[in-house]
């Protein structure tokens, strides 16, 4: 009785502590983001739930090793600046991964209080801290270490790439990153929208990256501009290549070049990088279509919905081949898209897409399907059943149903190994290719995955390079 | 920051810039072509490169002001900069000796055909140029052509200059009195399409560059995609440069008339 008293057990609280969201009502006539994030006390309170156990498996489950239980303990204890450091030396894009990561996949899902209540809400401590010290101005660099002389060369401004070269930058090599586009982020700015994460706080991460300096060359075309046996040979000691995995996919059924269908990367593009929700403010157009349709379950297919229920669509539907258990997306993505009058239509398949005289899309043919036994994705396989043709009247069009490798770089380097569906062949544990010097993470290795699997792949290239040129 | 060090009106809203582009001019071939942006707010448009001197460290774009952009890019000055600049985008024009050529090139399009009928003169082909424009006052690039052709015409829509009428009238009459081994024609779609249609029954190899609407010009978009021998190519990658006689030139024109009214829209705003 008397140890009781001298040691009390810390009294579980089951639940997350809540975190305010816009309306759905309201948001959807909105680019805003949805989530609002914490207060301080909001976050002491969420942090103080952290049993802080001994074997730390939420670790384990992140994909750059945070040390999540000493950020959270420094929450609790209000030491919000030592939090944001801590947090810092393992993560360049903290306010990035707090919004975006599936955490419910990963640090949460080995949470040790999550076995019996809801784990500790590790993504929303990990957006706090970040805001917290992006607002309060107290974002520090760290100070620069000796330069070792050395210079590397990243492809492509991503999320494996600006990791890459922030882990470098840290410990003293010259980085040079290669962008494409005009401006530096990668999907974190033409593909995940402004409602799901604002382009300022991009933009601030990738200057934190930059602080560290890393040199962002944008407008670079690798491939076209500079070949990769070109970085070598003019003044680079190694090459990261990651380019992610660029190309739309289309169904090849008819009609998919009538106007008004378009590959969600071209839809997010304009949307998101060339800001064309604010035409005519931005120069850049997109249509205010009325009747919108978009093909695929993952969460790129969420964010194109939502971003056209957000251009004042009347109804947007949801077409997927199979049903809500299979859908890939983010089961908090399909709930705020459900929230939002999302109408899905499970079991449906595309079939044809007809246009009007002009050239226009007006209705997409579907036919009904059903599951049978499991697929090679371990998900059932859908199947078409027979006479269920029927039409969606539409005028515009969504392709959302994955990405394939953009050969531009690839062709364009000699001997470079790559599989069959164009990917890069490269060690996924070290970043390794085939030819020397050259390493490469991300989706062009992996195939269409996640932002922090990408930065994952970045921080275990970064050793390797570090390896290579010592 | 790309610097412009050079501006020259040809004609009627058609003006030429030389941007100081020093990487870009090092790889640019005839038939490529470089995407423009201007201003954090501008859009991003592709524009076939006129030409490249590596040794200036200059590339050269002429363009005509017939959109937000083109006219925003026709008020920059010397000394002034063009904040976004990518390239060089696209295959190059496949130059190799055919034999006999004809380079047909029409309104703005004779800038771009320009260097590619360089290309084939230095290559040893024997070059026949067509150089076709609505009205005298925007005909443009006659005396560079004149310089790289074994023979020029120039057509007129109007008479005002040279043969009254089309360049495929011209054309016709070159397919059926001497062999040529090639035909490549830049110009309107419009124009395009019907050199095309007048090679097909001769049977003579016809290339084209297609112009369509593009955002990253890298192959990630999709937007530009064209139909060609009933499979769907990205102009930005896999052209611009097709066999004529494969184009849906009517889903292309199409598909270029998308954004029509939106374009009027961003007139108003200049």
């Amino acid at each position: 009785m008397e140890d009781k008293e001298k040691k009390p057990k810390k009294k579980i609280v089951p639940y997350k502590t809540k975190m305010l969201e816009q309306p759905p009502k309201e948001r959807v006539k909105n680019f805003k983001e949805v989530p609002l994030g914490y207060s301080e006390d909001q976050a002491v309170e969420e942090a103080t739930r952290c049993i802080q156990c001994k074997n730390r498996p939420c670790v384990e489950g992140c994909p750059v090793e945070i040390d999540i239980p000493d950020f959270i303990a420094l929450i609790a204890e209000r030491k919000f600046v030592e939090a944001a450091r801590k947090m810092k030396e393992k993560n360049a894009l903290p306010a990035v991964c707090g919004r975006v990561c599936p955490q419910e996949v990963q640090c949460e899902s080995k949470c040790t209080l999550g076995k019996k209540n809801e784990p500790v809400a590790v993504g929303r401590l990990e957006r706090f801290i970040a805001d917290w010290e992006r607002e309060n101005k107290m974002v520090q660099v760290p100070p620069r270490p000796a330069p070792r002389g050395k210079k590397v060369a990243v492809i492509g401004a991503g999320p494996a790439g600006l990791t890459v070269a922030a882990d470098l930058a840290k410990i003293g090599f010259g980085v040079t990153i290669f962008e494409a586009l005009h401006k530096a982020g990668g999907v974190l700015v033409y593909g995940i929208p402004e409602f799901r994460l604002p382009k300022a706080i991009v933009q601030a991460e990738v200057d934190y990256v930059k602080s560290l300096g890393v040199e962002v060359r944008v407008n670079a075309v690798i491939g076209n501009l500079f070949t990769i046996p070109e970085l070598l040979s003019n003044g680079y000691d190694a090459v990261f290549i990651g380019i992610g995995a660029g190309g739309p996919m289309f169904m090849n059924i008819p009609g998919e070049n009538l106007n008004g269908v378009y590959s969600a990367n071209e839809f997010l593009t304009r949307s998101n990088l060339m800001k064309a929700y604010l035409f005519p403010e931005y120069d850049t157009p997109i249509k205010r279509s009325r009747n919108v349709a978009v093909v695929g379950g993952g969460n790129v297919a969420m964010d194109s919905a939502r971003t056209a229920l957000r251009l004042g669509a009347d109804d947007v539907y949801l077409v997927y081949r199979r049903s809500k258990d299979e859908m890939p997306a983010r089961a908090e993505e399909v709930h705020h898209a459900e929230e939002e009058g999302l109408i899905f239509k499970f079991l449906t398949n595309p079939t044809r897409i007809i246009g009007d005289e002009k050239g226009n899309v007006k209705a997409m043919e579907c036919l009904r399907m059903e599951l049978g036994e499991p697929d090679a994705s371990g998900r059932r396989r859908p199947i078409a059943v027979k006479g269920s043709e029927f039409t969606i009247d539409i005028d515009a069009l969504i392709m959302s149903l994955g990405t394939n490798a953009n050969p531009l770089l690839p062709t364009a380097t000699p001997g470079l190994g790559l599989n069959k569906w164009g990917y890069i062949v490269a060690n996924e544990e070290t970043g390794e290719t085939n030819l020397k010097g050259v390493y490469a993470g991300g989706d062009i290795v992996t195939g269409g995955a996640t932002v922090i699997l990408a930065m994952g792949a970045g921080r275990k290239a970064a050793r390797t390079i570090e390896k290579y040129l010592s | 920051m790309f610097k412009i060090v050079e501006k020259k009106v040809l004609g009627q809203d058609i003006k030429l810039l030389r941007i100081e582009a020093p990487d870009i001019s090092k790889k640019a071939r005839p038939g490529q072509f470089v995407i423009v942006k201007i201003g954090e707010k501008g859009e991003r448009i592709p524009l076939t490169i006129n030409d490249f001197d590596p040794q200036k460290g200059t590339i050269t774009i002429v363009f005509q002001e017939v959109g937000k952009t083109t006219i925003l890019l026709g008020r920059l000055n010397e000394g002034g900069v063009i904040e976004d600049l990518v390239g060089p985008l696209g295959k190059p024009t496949e130059i190799e000796k055919f034999g006999k050529v004809v380079c047909v090139g029409g309104g703005v399009g004779t800038a771009v055909i320009y260097p590619v009928t360089r290309g084939l003169f230095q290559a040893g082909n024997q070059v026949i140029g067509i150089v076709g424009a609505r009205n005298k006052d925007l005909l443009i690039f006659e005396e560079e052509m004149k310089a790289f052709c074994h023979r020029l015409v120039i057509t007129t829509d109007d008479g005002t200059k040279g043969h009254h009428g089309l360049v495929t009238d011209v054309l016709k009459q070159i397919l059926a009195e001497e062999k040529i081994d090639r035909v490549i024609a830049i110009g309107p779609t419009i124009m395009m399409k019907f050199v095309a249609k007048t090679t097909e029954p001769f049977g003579v190899p016809t290339i084209v560059s297609l112009n369509p609407i593009m955002i990253d010009a890298t192959g990630m978009c999709g937007v530009c995609r064209v139909n060609v021998g009933n499979e769907t190519k990205f102009a930005c990658v896999h052209g611009p440069e097709f066999d004529g006689h494969k184009v849906d030139f009517d889903l292309l024109m199409g598909r270029l008339n998308q954004y029509k009214e939106e374009e009027k829209i961003a007139l108003t705003t200049l």
